[in-house]
């Protein structure tokens, strides 16, 4: 049996990757927005594809949210405030998505529609850019004091760390491109028409960046966190990870005449990057540049019979979200229409 | 103001009122949405089910935008309450954790199909939508105040290495007595906010003669629901919180009613402004012997003076506790009044002549949100200056990295997007009841 941190650990992660990919789709499809989608009705329909989904998809982040601060609050505690000012940017960013996504087809007046057309391209342009260079910190290190928190300016500057830098940038672009080209393929699977045919040839330059910038962030991970890297060898869920990747890079690839199986393959690309992530970060939870700093999953947790305990609710209660995400995906199957005015988003 | 603390109490506080501005209202008319459609699934119920379609409207906007705003919060116990956050993983985080589960998901799937369902589903289905959404609400309500009732009474929990909170007695802790008091009557003060809006539109309605059927049907549930939910605000539930205070917090309730020095016979203060400096209350009116008789159910109890306790336990803004306290109170007592004037004169067949009151009933809703405001001030503001009474002071819980700066910018930023959210809220709802009830428009 695995410690009981471990299992923790392995279910914010679960439930991190599902918000990834779910919402990861609506990210997407809001970059995508402002330029596939040329007439409102268009929009419209790139707002009916994942209008109905977002508010469920974004709730795997509230869970996961909920997750880390019970089973490793010291870890959510150290992040959260040391990267004070990205995490209210980035809810400041989703505050904005949902607002855009939500309010623009009550009004018809054109103004209104294209302002908020442009909030909600600014905002889902903002999370992936935001969240990448997140997890690109976590990769680096961040200054861990011995109290157990640490303070990060926003720019690296004269040798001090920030929360962008070169790596970190390079993350951000890597997550960027990736929910855009994801966002690609739900979007194909789930529209018809002249705008699908548009993102039906963005689809392939998308893909192909993602897989490069993938290759090059490997590459400068290697350099930037060996010990990382090194982990990969002895972490059998990594080279599962591995697997996901290359076989989800050469479905969207080799079946991108089709619709379903590249998204598949996107889905399959995505999760297999973070598991990689997560197998080679363990079991550090939160990696201090001193390494002697770093928060352990193990000593970031919970005390373990309380999230043996826990485990009677968080198993049902993650069952019960796919069922509901097995059943809202069922209910809006095959491809969307844009909505009339007053009848959806 | 170089002490960030002030800055991440007056965001979290900002931020949290603004949110509650919207779930309060959802809650109780995710209630009276589920009786619209109950009644409206029986024979001869097709006003009711034009009632529904319109409110489920009113509904879909206040909910989104509770939704968005309700985001926030979460992430503010990392970002601003990092050493708060840090101890109580298990007594808060792992409630918030199930919020998310049990019931974010559920409001989250049968949102849409509440909103833009209705001719997909058919009657049946679409009632199971708006149940669904009532029984998420509702359940999301229980387990935040069940969380505050820990903050607010810490019962069941041990304590572990470096101050963390430990749930000892699970039993204690989910059935903290504070919890099922602060739940009853929270729930029906947001039904007081809902019926309040409700009866409003229907008495805007009526005096500019429009959609009078409509009109008619939202001012008898209206004020039914209104003078129920009114009294039972009062009594039992806002008593028995009352009682609770008293018992656990004899500070808060001493700096709630401005009382300085103990005694028997204690009254009850309605006028009066609270001298902090001189220990005194000023031009103080009062009714001797309720306070002792509402605290403690008898007259002659003692009830203590804030000199009985150590400043450093005083709550730290007690001009504004009692004020709080008092604006809830007495608007509470108001709306007694109000609602069961509006079901008299309903009752006696006045209302619809007596124009004076069915305006005072269309300006009426905003009361409530001041109550429920004033209501959660009293709550927080007396469990000051702890964060977990007794236990986890408010200075102890903040970011040790965070400085004032960087608070200061994002309170500001947090303003900007609420106003730009608030104008654009405001306008839509408006469109929507100015339009009337019905079938929606483009």
């Amino acid at each position: 049996m695995p410690e009981i941190s471990t299992v923790w650990f392995w279910l914010v992660a679960l439930l991190l990757t599902a918000w990834a990919v779910l919402d990861g789709f609506d990210f997407g499809a809001g970059i995508l927005h402002r330029f596939v989608a040329r007439t409102d009705s268009e929009r419209r329909e790139v707002l009916g594809a994942i209008g109905p989904v977002f508010d469920g998809n974004e709730v795997w982040l509230i869970a996961a949210g909920g997750s880390l601060y019970f089973a490793f609050p010291r870890l959510m505690a150290a992040a959260f405030s040391g990267f004070y000012l990205p995490m209210i940017f980035v809810v400041w960013a989703l505050l904005l998505r949902g607002v855009s996504l939500e309010l623009r087809s009550h009004v018809t007046n054109s103004l209104w529609r294209s302002f908020f057309d442009t909030t909600f391209g600014v905002s889902s342009f903002a999370v992936p850019l935001l969240m990448g260079a997140l997890l690109g910190n976590l990769v680096r290190g961040v200054p861990l004091r011995e109290d157990g928190y640490f303070e990060l300016g926003l720019f690296a500057a004269g040798g001090d760390l920030g929360v962008l830098d070169g790596y970190t940038f390079l993350c951000a672009l890597l997550v960027l491109t990736t929910l855009a080209a994801h966002g690609a393929n739900w979007l194909v699977w789930k529209t018809q028409g002249p705008m699908h045919q548009r993102v039906r040839s963005l689809r392939l330059p998308l893909w192909l960046g993602s897989c490069s910038l993938w290759l090059l962030t490997t590459f400068v991970t290697w350099r930037v966190a060996p010990d990382v890297i090194a982990r990969f060898p002895q972490r059998p869920l990594a080279w599962l990870g591995l697997v996901l990747v290359l076989g989800g890079l050469t479905t969207v690839f080799l079946k991108r005449k089709e619709e379903l199986a590249p998204f598949a393959g996107g889905v399959a690309f995505i999760v297999g990057c973070l598991v990689m992530t997560a197998a080679c970060l363990f079991p550090v939870a939160l990696r201090a540049n001193e390494a002697a700093l770093s928060l352990s999953v193990a000593s970031a947790a919970t005390g373990a019979s309380a999230m043996k305990g826990a485990l009677l609710w968080a198993g049902p209660g993650v069952l019960l979200a796919a069922g509901y995400l097995w059943w809202v995906l069922r209910h809006f199957r095959g491809k969307v229409t844009a909505a009339r005015d007053g009848e959806g988003y | 103001m170089a002490d960030p603390l002030a800055w991440h109490r007056l965001q979290f506080a900002f931020t949290i009122v603004y949110h509650y501005l919207f779930p309060q209202l959802t809650m109780g008319l995710a209630l009276i949405i589920v009786l619209l459609k109950a009644r409206a699934l029986r024979p001869g119920g097709e006003a009711y089910a034009t009632a529904a379609r319109f409110w489920v409207r009113i509904f879909g906007l206040n909910f989104v935008v509770g939704v968005v705003t309700g985001i926030p919060m979460e992430f503010q116990f990392g970002t601003n309450w990092a050493r708060f956050s840090a101890v109580t993983g298990e007594v808060v985080g792992q409630l918030l954790a199930i919020e998310g589960l049990f019931a974010f998901f559920l409001e989250s799937s049968f949102l849409a199909m509440l909103v833009w369902g209705e001719k997909k589903l058919g009657p049946k289905k679409h009632f199971a939508a708006a149940l669904a959404l009532f029984v998420g609400s509702w359940m999301s309500g229980v387990i935040i105040i069940t969380t505050n009732a820990f903050m607010q009474n810490p019962v069941g929990y041990g304590r572990g290495p470096d101050g963390v909170f430990v749930i000892q007695d699970l039993g204690a802790y989910l059935f903290n007595p504070w919890a099922l008091a602060q739940f009853a009557h929270n729930q029906m003060a947001s039904l007081v906010t809902a019926s309040f809006v409700v009866t409003a539109v229907g008495a805007f309605w009526f005096l500019g003669g429009a959609h009078l059927e409509q009109a008619r049907l939202n001012l008898k549930v209206g004020t039914g629901l209104g003078l129920l939910a009114s009294v039972l605000v009062a009594f039992p539930t806002g008593d028995l919180q009352a009682k609770l205070v008293a018992h656990h917090q004899p500070a808060a309730l001493a700096a709630m009613e401005g009382r300085f020095e103990s005694g028997t016979r204690a009254e009850i203060h309605l006028l009066g402004q609270p001298n902090v400096k001189e220990r005194k209350l000023d031009n103080p009116i009062g009714v001797p012997m309720v306070l002792s008789f509402l605290a403690f159910g008898r007259f002659n109890a003692e009830v203590k003076g804030l000199n009985e306790f150590p400043e450093a336990d005083w709550p730290d803004n007690i001009e504004l506790l009692y004020y709080s306290f008092h604006v809830m109170v007495g608007l509470g007592t108001l709306f007694i009044g109000l609602m069961g004037l509006a079901v008299l004169f309903r009752w006696r067949g006045w209302l619809e002549k007596t124009r004076p009151l069915l305006w005072a009933l269309m300006l009426a809703f905003p009361f409530p949100y001041i109550a429920n405001t004033a209501g959660w001030m009293t709550a927080e503001l007396g469990r000051q200056p702890w964060l977990v009474y007794g236990l986890l002071r408010t200075a102890d819980g903040a970011s040790p990295t965070v400085h004032a700066g960087s608070t200061l910018f994002t309170l500001i930023g947090f303003c900007g997007l609420y106003l730009v959210l608030g104008l654009a809220f405001l306008f839509l709802v408006g469109r929507e009841v100015t339009h009337g009830p019905e079938a929606a428009h483009a």
